[in-house]
């Protein structure tokens, strides 16, 4: 009977079909575009499969040595528009523009981290306009296809490539290698070559200004945290948000639940569920979609956003983000590129320079928290307050960081914001992911 | 065990599972019909694209604009499946390499994509959503109350769809048929039932409701679109369809299943069990395997439930 062998066929499908969608990935091809237009998904937005533990290097660039403390804000504080020198505007024309491409993580349209980045893009456009021409690959997962999409962006003649996420990094080292009249940069990241800078804030610090909403609005103590990847990255920030939190409320507490995706709101939505019904009133997230805003706001909560001014998804729930302003920074690195000046560097911006801005308040965010958070942001801009400076206790009761100490942004030894991989007292759930 | 725990979780299970249990309906009547398809994924982000659309653009009452966003997202579906019949049963192409071609070509690297870049939907807040509706101010009544009587208009159509398939396959004279069809098209074919035409409907129909499946993520889970947001729930629908034995009611209690099971590591994380998170991630998967693993050895041994022309094209011998 040709029954049977169908059934098995089809039971064959389904199981290879089944396995494909717990790998993560539901299509596998990489859809090729030009132009300063959109680019087709390659693959879906279910949760990427490499997700590095440490990011403590195990070989540094010979410049990165150079580098290897780092202020915040180093190389910022520049001039509001960069301008071309008479050489680089002749040689970079609308017939002949220079090409920058950025690589997002997630969908261009997430209104999060992928949304702020492509902001900074069109910041770009406008600044040079036929000078220039942008690329973009969106929802490239964070394994090797990454490699393949940088492939076809030098094949299309891209002269910048910027990276959005910390999964990318195995793949833009390799590539700086393999092509070195191209220039790399990545965002998170901790590695660098002649040809490969490293860029980000200091976005613990509006994470700590977060939680102190957060720790001012709680009633019961009790807030949840909707959280990405186990990386330092995001351990950083939920730390720094959590002594936020325990600034303004000292016995408030931070639960974290993982959801091991970027973005993927389905699952943000079952991971703040499950934060209500363990009884917390107010929610934080690391996420990219505003999501957990959504649900705050069904379940009569407050709400803290991250990564962009996510305010109109959930009005009543809104108390503030931490939200990164790439644009400046993005226009100065493709500027310093068509003029010939681009050095590699680590850059770490901050509150100084408007790279990290806080979010407006919401309504119901008194006068009294606004100007504490206010003040301690002022400390941050003066450099009289880190969030990271000691004594800092960590969960388990043990010292993390000794009184007098403040963390370094990133070192090759020892610890550093860029290699935190424990949680401070306050915290429940666990740093391991 | 705590109460509150259970009851949650048995409400997510509810929630996440019902967006299988429409998909899941609509490729279990194409298949007792005999026709496989391997597009539900594709189908489903057509739902969920349109839907969405639909609900952004229309004015009016809320509940007027959800109900035409939902009939949108069906026609949606059913016009994917459209093309799957045509070309598995007018063309008697391969069933398994039209549903999957329909999948890619509808699916986060097809049209859904596309569309929503078109109509710049992405990122936009959604202006409607699906709230839980309190049946007969029963929904304060503790245990049962959120369970049964506190739930989104969709999971109370995906009931009475349930209830309306079961009675369909086994009570009627249709349904009869339709199993004749599926079962054997010839005696069905000699018995003067039009099998192309039944198989037609169903293929329709199923993908209709494979199109709300979609709609539920963007109308009820979370109002936002993204391109691929089903991410694999079309091919779990499918997989539950063989876990389900072609049976309605057993469908459902599989589709609960997995929507527990893919909230069940949140709930336990919440509630203090360290585990590894990608363990909880992947068990959905883990289970998709297990159970078809077994549903294989069982059918054949028994062969429940299959039916026997599923996935082979009806030629008809003319005298």
């Amino acid at each position: 009977m040709s029954g049977t062998r169908t059934t098995r066929s089809v039971m064959a499908i389904a199981v290879i079909a089944a396995l494909a969608a717990g790998c993560g990935s539901t299509g596998t091809t990489t859809a090729p575009s030009t132009g300063t237009t959109a680019s087709v998904a390659p693959a879906s937005v279910a949760p990427a499969s490499v997700a590095p533990a440490s990011v403590a290097p195990a070989s540094v660039a010979p410049a990165s040595s150079a580098a290897a403390s780092v202020a915040p804000g180093a190389s910022a504080a520049a001039a509001a528009v960069p301008s071309l020198t008479p050489d680089a505007a002749a040689k970079w024309t609308t017939s002949h523009p220079f090409k920058a491409a950025f690589i997002y993580v997630g969908a261009a349209s997430d209104a999060g981290w992928t949304h702020a980045h492509d902001v900074g893009r069109l910041a770009v456009q406008t600044a040079f306009g036929g000078r220039v021409e942008t690329m973009f690959k969106e929802n490239v997962p964070e394994g090797p296809q990454c490699a393949q999409v940088i492939t076809q962006l030098v094949n299309q003649g891209a002269n910048i490539i910027f990276g959005t996420s910390f999964g990318f990094q195995p793949s833009f080292v390799a590539a700086a290698q393999k092509y070195p009249n191209v220039l790399f940069e990545m965002a998170t990241g901790t590695e660098q070559s002649a040809n490969l800078a490293e860029y980000y804030g200091a976005g613990e610090n509006g994470d700590y200004l977060s939680g102190m909403a957060a720790g001012a609005a709680t009633k019961n103590g009790k807030i949840g945290f909707v959280a990405p990847f186990a990386i330092p990255e995001v351990i950083r920030e939920i730390d720094a948000y959590t002594m936020g939190a325990r600034s303004m409320n000292p016995n408030a507490t931070v639960q974290v639940v993982w959801t091991n995706t970027w973005f993927d709101p389905a699952k943000e939505r079952q991971a703040a569920e499950s934060l209500v019904a363990k009884g917390v009133d107010v929610l934080g997230d690391g996420q990219d979609s505003p999501t957990t805003g959504q649900v705050a706001a069904a379940a009569g909560l407050k709400w803290t956003g991250y990564d962009s001014n996510q305010e109109s998804f959930a009005p009543n729930a809104w108390l503030t983000a931490t939200t990164y302003n790439w644009g400046p920074y993005y226009t100065r690195e493709v500027a310093a590129a068509m003029n010939g000046t681009w050095k590699t560097h680590f850059y770490y911006g901050g509150f100084n320079d408007d790279f990290v801005v806080m979010a407006p308040f919401g309504q119901s965010v008194s006068q009294a928290t606004q100007q504490a958070i206010l003040a301690k942001e002022a400390a941050m801009k003066a450099g009289t307050f880190d969030p990271f400076t000691g004594p800092i206790t960590k969960q388990d009761g043990s010292i993390g960081v000794p009184a007098g100490t403040t963390l370094p942004v990133y070192t090759t030894t020892g610890l550093s914001k860029y290699s935190i991989d424990w949680f401070v007292q306050g915290v429940i759930g666990s740093a391991k992911g | 065990m705590n109460t509150d725990l259970v009851v949650s979780l048995i409400v997510s299970a509810i929630v996440y599972g019902t967006p299988l249990v429409l998909a899941g309906l609509g490729e279990l009547l194409a298949e007792r019909s005999g026709v496989l398809n391997l597009g539900v994924e594709g189908m489903m982000l057509m739902g969920a694209v349109t839907g969405f659309y639909a609900s952004q653009q229309l004015g009016g009452p809320g509940w007027i604009v959800l109900i035409v966003a939902m009939v949108v997202a069906a026609l949606a579906g059913g016009s994917m499946a459209l093309i799957h019949a045509f070309l598995s049963i007018t063309v008697r192409v391969n069933q398994i390499v039209s549903g999957l071609a329909l999948t890619i070509f509808a699916g986060v690297i097809g049209l859904s994509t596309y569309a929503g870049q078109v109509w710049n939907i992405g990122g936009q807040h959604g202006l409607h959503q699906l709230n839980r509706v309190d049946l007969l101010g029963l929904g304060e009544v503790p245990i049962i109350g959120p369970i049964l009587f506190d739930q989104d208009p969709f999971v109370y159509l995906s009931w009475g769809l349930v209830i309306l398939v079961t009675w369909y396959l086994y009570r009627t004279r249709t349904g009869l048929y339709l199993r004749a069809v599926g079962e054997a098209p010839r005696s069905a074919d000699a018995m003067g039932v039009n099998v192309t035409k039944y198989r037609y409907v169903h293929t329709i129909v199923g993908g209709a409701l494979a199109g709300l499946g979609g709609a539920y993520f963007t109308l009820a889970i979370a109002p936002i679109w993204t391109a691929g947001l089903t991410a694999g729930v079309g091919w779990i629908a499918i997989a539950l369809v063989i876990f389900a034995f072609w049976r309605p009611d057993v469908l459902v209690l599989g589709a609960y299943l997995f929507g527990a099971l893919s909230s069940l590591g949140f709930t336990l994380q919440a509630y203090g069990v360290q585990m590894p998170s990608e363990i909880f991630s992947s068990l959905p998967y883990l289970m998709t395997i297990v159970v078809l693993a077994g549903a294989s050895t069982t059918m054949a041994r028994r062969r429940i439930g299959t039916p026997a022309a599923l996935g082979v094209p009806y030629v008809r011998e003319e005298g």
